[in-house]
């Protein structure tokens, strides 16, 4: 068997890449860079997928190697989503813009580890197992990665003003 | 259909074709089955109460998904890393998947004809077909069939008498790759029959076989196999349905 044409994955993994780029590297110009970057190499080197193959697993591999190599492309910057205004909310309501800025804020005061093992966890649906492969570390040590993300997460959103300061 | 924004045909199922995709997702962590994602992923990591914020903040709009989609099929056409190009159009004759090569037009396929009790075909069987001849790099890449769109509205308005394009005929072998050869030299607005054919091709009993070679000619509308009919005058078949065949040869008829 060999494997579907290649259009059909960008429509099944597309979204989820396109989420998994634009959490580690912010929802700007450099993660649809990065999107594009990811697909046009996996399409050069789809003949020699393995029809067996993880195929969401094998795109968040790619992505993870582009978002590194965008990422270094700035490393003289300062990440670009630590640099988004920290606005307070005026408006309070749940699920509105503010909400979300402030999430994609918290999310950018991560440590790289913990926003990239969040991404591949939460956007990807990845085992922690292909997420430990991808980081090169350990099943443990991409869990931990994982909870302390989501705990920083959860006390910079419950106190907005005391947030990154760990 | 949201899983699906870069897809053109309406119609088609979002999931994918073959088993060979990603694994069923693990269940996200939800506040109302805590139990179930934390034994799923085995996971001593604490709920998250904001996983539906998380999706919310990083989102993934069909209109940008779409845009990006345009633009990997324009880079990889730059990188020469395309097997075949795509798109889908509505024509009077119906929907059309045209397919291109490097090597010229590849796939002219009706998409919501009936013929005869063949069912109609969907754009992802037609897709899995190609893939399988051509190579499974393709994508939808519309600019990269405009000219033989624009030049196939003029056929079907009557202000062009055939499509002028480089053709790649790499489905056409033996037998039906003859008498599929055959066809273009039938004039515009005219007509042969079955037998006329078989006997062109040198196989003057094979009369079933060039019914077959045209019942499977990859290339319809632009190898016209609409203009070989049976020796009593009566249509024969069409792979794009016998409504398309009739609007076709009267088409030409008052053109010719």
């Amino acid at each position: 068997m060999s494997n579907p044409p290649f259009d059909t994955v960008v429509r099944d993994h597309g979204d989820a890449v396109l989420r998994v780029c634009r959490a580690v590297l912010g929802p700007g110009a450099d993660a649809e860079d990065a999107w594009s970057e990811t697909f046009l190499a996996a399409l050069a080197a789809y003949p020699t997928l393995d029809p067996q193959a993880n195929v969401r697993g094998w795109l968040v591999t790619i992505a993870h190697r582009k978002a590194i190599d965008v990422h270094r492309g700035h490393a003289r910057r300062a990440h670009p989503l630590a640099e988004l205004p920290e606005r307070p909310s005026t408006t309070a309501l749940p699920g509105s813009t503010d909400d979300a800025a402030e999430v994609r804020a918290a999310l950018a005061a991560l440590p790289e580890k913990q926003r990239m093992v969040l991404a591949y966890r939460h956007f990807a649906d990845l085992p922690y197992a292909d997420i430990a492969a991808i980081l090169g570390g350990t099943v443990p040590a991409a869990r931990r990665a994982a909870a302390d993300g989501l705990a920083t997460l959860r006390r910079r959103l419950h106190n907005p003003h005391h947030g990154g300061t760990e | 259909m949201t899983r699906s924004p870069a897809h053109p045909a309406p119609d088609q199922p979002s999931g994918p074709p073959t088993a060979t995709a990603a694994p069923p997702p693990a269940p996200r962590t939800d506040p109302s089955t805590p139990s179930a994602a934390a034994a799923s992923s085995g996971a001593s990591a604490p709920e998250d109460p904001r996983a539906e914020d998380l999706h919310t903040a990083i989102p993934s709009e069909p209109d940008t998904l779409r845009a990006l989609h345009a633009r990997l099929a324009d880079a990889a056409s730059a990188h020469e890393i395309l097997d075949v190009a795509y798109t889908v159009t509505a024509t009077a004759l119906g929907t059309l998947l045209l397919a291109t090569t490097p090597v010229g037009l590849l796939r002219v396929a009706f998409l919501d004809a009936e013929s005869g009790d063949i069912p109609p075909r969907s754009a992802e069987s037609v897709l899995d077909e190609l893939a399988a001849v051509a190579g499974t790099r393709i994508l939808h890449a519309p600019a990269r069939l405009d000219t033989a769109r624009r030049q196939l509205d003029d056929y079907l308005g009557g202000r062009r008498a055939h499509v002028g394009l480089p053709l790649d005929l790499r489905h056409a072998r033996g037998f039906r790759g003859e008498v599929q050869a055959l066809l273009p030299s039938i004039p515009y607005g005219a007509t042969r029959s079955y037998t006329e054919l078989a006997v062109r091709a040198g196989r003057p009993r094979a009369v079933r076989a060039v019914g077959s070679a045209c019942a499977t000619n990859p290339l319809p509308l632009i190898v016209p196999c609409h203009r070989v009919l049976r020796s009593d005058g009566s249509l024969g078949g069409y792979i794009g349905g016998l409504a398309a065949k009739r609007a076709l040869l009267d088409l030409e008829g008052e053109h010719a």
